[in-house]
């Protein structure tokens, strides 16, 4: 028997006030700039209320909407990645001592989070995440230390964005799991939200609130919400066999074909909750006795990502684009057992030239032409 | 003479070739010695042998005025050295030195031009065989080329 | 498969016992490693991360004696400003180590075979481990074999250890180089025309392949033509490398990561990896 509470905006506006009191910092959307970034804010009042978004490969524009809807969109360019997995981090410092140097590790404690509106899509991006950083050969500190205490509210989504396409990859639009509370908002009369306890800590934050049970009708209006969302997927990756397919096509020609088009900018692996590739800098202050290494993010599409003494190995666009898309959908099933796409349509959106890569896998499964051979005229 | 039908008969590069024709090479083959420092062949010359190394080592190199000669490749024992002797216009376009004393079978590439303009099918078995071997040295030669040693361009 | 370890992040300093120059473009780096800890354990083939104070920090393989952890030996070429900035340290400096890293060459497969080392250019650095845990236990292994490809005599490693191996070692040694003038009296060609020479008997035979990529893919064609079973070669792979726990991503090489699923992998896993263009 499933927990389900009815809350108003205003006591969501005091949920989200509870979690502040309790020692979180809210994380949530925020409008800024044209688009809803994910920022900190302070409450309810942050929220992008009645705003929506629209997306199209390489389109992304905010509009108004008629009602006062808090989460009537559906992703802005960043994801909690970068809460998790910062892209800024010093990992240590050293000081030159006689001949010798120290190097001191200590770091100050990460702050206590809490996430506010995650969709499924973006659960499951934390959940491969949590696989690279907490579950493999080396477990990364700082990531663990960042994730061990984040609060997380998650939201079903009421609409599918322009570019996103969740149900063919299986990651929504339904939260399933990973959250400690769950939100569907109701935007016919009573404006309302269905929450669900997903943990104990979320039962405990919601109690603090109230609220009043849900009725049947609620939950039906809550089911419909969630399958209009399903059933208005603008796209769909088309998933059969697709590891073998970009394993059997490292030489297809249509690599040739991306490559004049995308520009290595990068934006894609920056805007991708999964993506994960980083560099290290040592840096040195001016006397050259203090040093520092930071980590930064980094992207597979810079030419010097894959240097080698002399030159780096994948010198052409054409390479890199075929690096991350096979890493992204092929070896990331070898390497972590998933895909490495969760469906949020964010590479298709902010891709300045519109790079759809669904529509890139559905070119290399057309079978490769043989040359023809030229044909005869009279004598040869 | 018996000796040399067997030498060339368990030789690899002779491998399944009719006993007849065997017994024309032998009848080309002769065995030779050098001692170390001694040239097999020099730049120019009119190419009329191929060599099988039996023992020792034998350095190809090209020379050039003002530089030392560069060795590009050394050939040993069981190796075949040379098809000048066979492809027009029948000049040596290295020079092999014998960097150790060398002992090898020298099969008269004169006697044996003549024996493959006669008899075709002896001339194509021959041919298969060194074209086998050209192929080898070349992408050897490739390789050595490619520098992979060399620092990083 | 162990639990995840804590990601090492910091450098030990360690202090540089010597600075031997190996050839024109190539030197040894001798650390003490620790004051007072027992040293830095490593396996044949595993590489640490070594850190130059300001300036950054490279991976190299471990080219020194296993059953000496306190010494750890790295021979690298000079090629980028932190083996540039290497170079210039002397005996007393301090550098910082990370590691080991990576996976190792599998020499316990080797036990009571014969055992077949194909070394190009600096790739037998990372193989000279190898050879001194064999010297320690020679009985356990049958013929042993090093064949060594450089640019030209110049450019040798090593060259009173490649004579003391063959001599006392009961180690075949061959050496090729790519090229020579003069007075060379030893072979010119590729590593790979030394296979035939050799004496091991390759049914029973494994064979451990470092060196240039190139140069790894035709001396594992050369062996497998000799008779060398495919599954028995294993080569040593080179990527860039920033983190060396499988974190930063710039080491894939394919599915794997050359920082913790390599350096060292089975011939048959890369084959076709090593075919393609830009992986």
């Amino acid at each position: 028997m499933i927990d389900r509470t009815v809350l108003s905006p205003v006591h969501f506006g005091a949920l989200l006030q509870a979690l502040s009191d309790e020692g979180y910092q809210l994380v949530g959307p925020t409008v800024r700039d044209g688009a809803i970034v994910c920022a900190e804010i302070t409450g309810i009042a942050d929220l992008p209320a009645g705003w929506t978004d629209t997306q199209a490969p390489g389109a992304y524009r905010l509009q108004r909407r008629a009602d006062s809807a808090l989460f009537g969109y559906a992703l802005g360019p960043q994801s909690w990645k970068q809460y998790l997995f910062v892209p800024h981090l010093r990992l240590w410092q050293a000081q030159r001592q006689g001949t010798g140097f120290s190097v001191d590790t200590a770091t100050p404690p990460p702050p206590r989070l809490a996430f506010i509106g995650a969709r499924a899509c973006e659960l499951h991006a934390i959940t491969i995440q949590d696989r690279i950083f907490l579950r493999e050969t080396f477990v990364d500190a700082d990531y663990a230390a960042r994730r061990a205490d984040v609060f997380i509210l998650a939201v079903n989504c009421a609409q599918a964005g322009g570019t996103c396409f969740c149900v063919s990859m299986g990651t929504g639009p339904r939260v399933s799991d990973g959250f400690d509370l769950v939100v569907t908002e109701i935007l016919d009369h009573p404006h309302r939200l269905l929450i669900e306890v997903g943990s104990e800590r979320g039962a405990s934050i919601l109690a603090r609130v109230g609220g009043t049970p849900a009725a049947a009708e609620d939950t039906t209006a809550a089911e419909r919400v969630i399958n209009h969302t399903a059933h208005s997927m603008g796209r769909r990756l088309e998933t059969a066999d697709i590891q073998q397919l970009l394993y059997r096509n490292y030489e297809h020609p249509h690599w040739d074909e991306v490559a004049t088009r995308c520009l290595s900018c990068a934006n894609c692996t920056l805007v991708c909750p999964t993506c994960f590739c980083s560099t290290v800098t040592d840096v040195t202050d001016l006397g050259g006795d203090h040093a520092e290494r930071w980590r930064h993010w980094d992207s597979c599409f810079t030419l010097d990502f894959s240097y080698i003494h002399g030159g780096s190995v994948r010198t052409t666009a054409r390479s890199r684009y075929r690096q991350w898309l096979t890493h992204k959908l092929a070896t990331w099933i070898d390497q972590y057992g998933t895909s490495g796409c969760v469906g949020c349509g964010r590479c298709i959106t902010w891709c300045p030239v519109g790079i759809d890569l669904t529509a890139e896998v559905d070119a290399l499964r057309v079978p490769v032409q043989r040359p023809r051979e030229e044909e005869h005229h009279g004598d040869a | 003479m018996e000796t040399l039908e067997r030498i060339l008969s368990t030789h690899r590069f002779f491998q399944d070739l009719e006993p007849r024709y065997l017994a024309l090479l032998v009848g080309c083959a002769a065995n030779v010695r050098f001692n170390a420092g001694e040239f097999l062949f020099r730049t120019g010359e009119e190419a009329n042998q191929f060599f099988l190394i039996r023992e020792g080592k034998v350095a190809l190199e090209i020379s050039a005025p003002g530089r030392v000669p560069t060795i590009v490749q050394t050939v040993r024992e069981n190796d075949i050295l040379g098809w000048s002797w066979l492809i027009p216009p029948h000049h040596w376009q290295l020079d092999a030195r014998a960097v150790e004393p060398t002992r090898a079978l020298a099969l008269d590439g004169k006697c044996m031009r003549t024996k493959c303009e006669a008899d075709h099918d002896l001339g194509y078995e021959l041919l298969k065989r060194f074209a086998h071997i050209i192929e080898e040295r070349l992408l050897q030669a490739r390789l050595q080329l490619l520098d992979v040693y060399g620092k990083p361009i | 498969m162990n639990a995840p370890a804590v990601h090492s992040l910091a450098p030990q300093p360690c202090r540089i016992g010597r600075v031997l120059p190996e050839s024109h473009d190539t030197f040894t780096l001798e650390l003490h490693a620790g004051d007072g800890h027992n040293g830095v354990a490593f396996r044949p083939g595993q590489f640490n991360m070594l850190y130059v104070f300001g300036v950054g920090e490279v991976p190299i393989s471990v080219s020194g004696d296993p059953a000496r952890p306190d010494l750890l030996v790295h021979t690298t070429r000079e090629v980028g400003a932190v083996t540039q900035a290497m170079r210039r340290l002397r005996k007393g400096n301090a550098i910082g180590v990370r590691g080991p890293f990576g996976r190792p060459w599998p020499i316990e497969r080797a036990t009571g075979r014969d055992v077949v080392l194909v070394a190009g250019g600096i790739g037998l650095a990372p193989l000279r481990p190898v050879l001194y845990e064999i010297k320690a236990h020679r009985k356990d292994f049958g013929t042993v074999t090093l064949l060594y490809g450089t640019r030209s005599p110049e450019d040798m490693l090593f060259r009173r250890e490649l004579q003391r191996w063959s001599a006392a070692d009961g180690i075949e040694v061959f050496v090729t180089v790519d090229r020579a003038i003069g007075a060379w009296p030893g072979h010119v060609g590729v590593v790979t025309a030394l296979i035939p020479e050799a004496s091991f008997d390759p049914l029973n035979a494994v064979a451990l392949v470092c060196g240039p990529e190139v140069m790894m893919r035709f001396a594992a064609d050369g062996l497998r033509q000799r008779g060398v079973r495919q599954d028995a070669i294993y080569v040593s792979m080179e990527r860039n490398m920033r983190c060396a726990v499988g974190f930063c991503g710039h080491c894939q090489f394919g599915p794997s990561f050359v920082c913790k699923d390599g350096p060292v992998f089975a011939y048959e896993e890369v084959k076709r990896l090593l075919e393609l263009r830009e992986i």
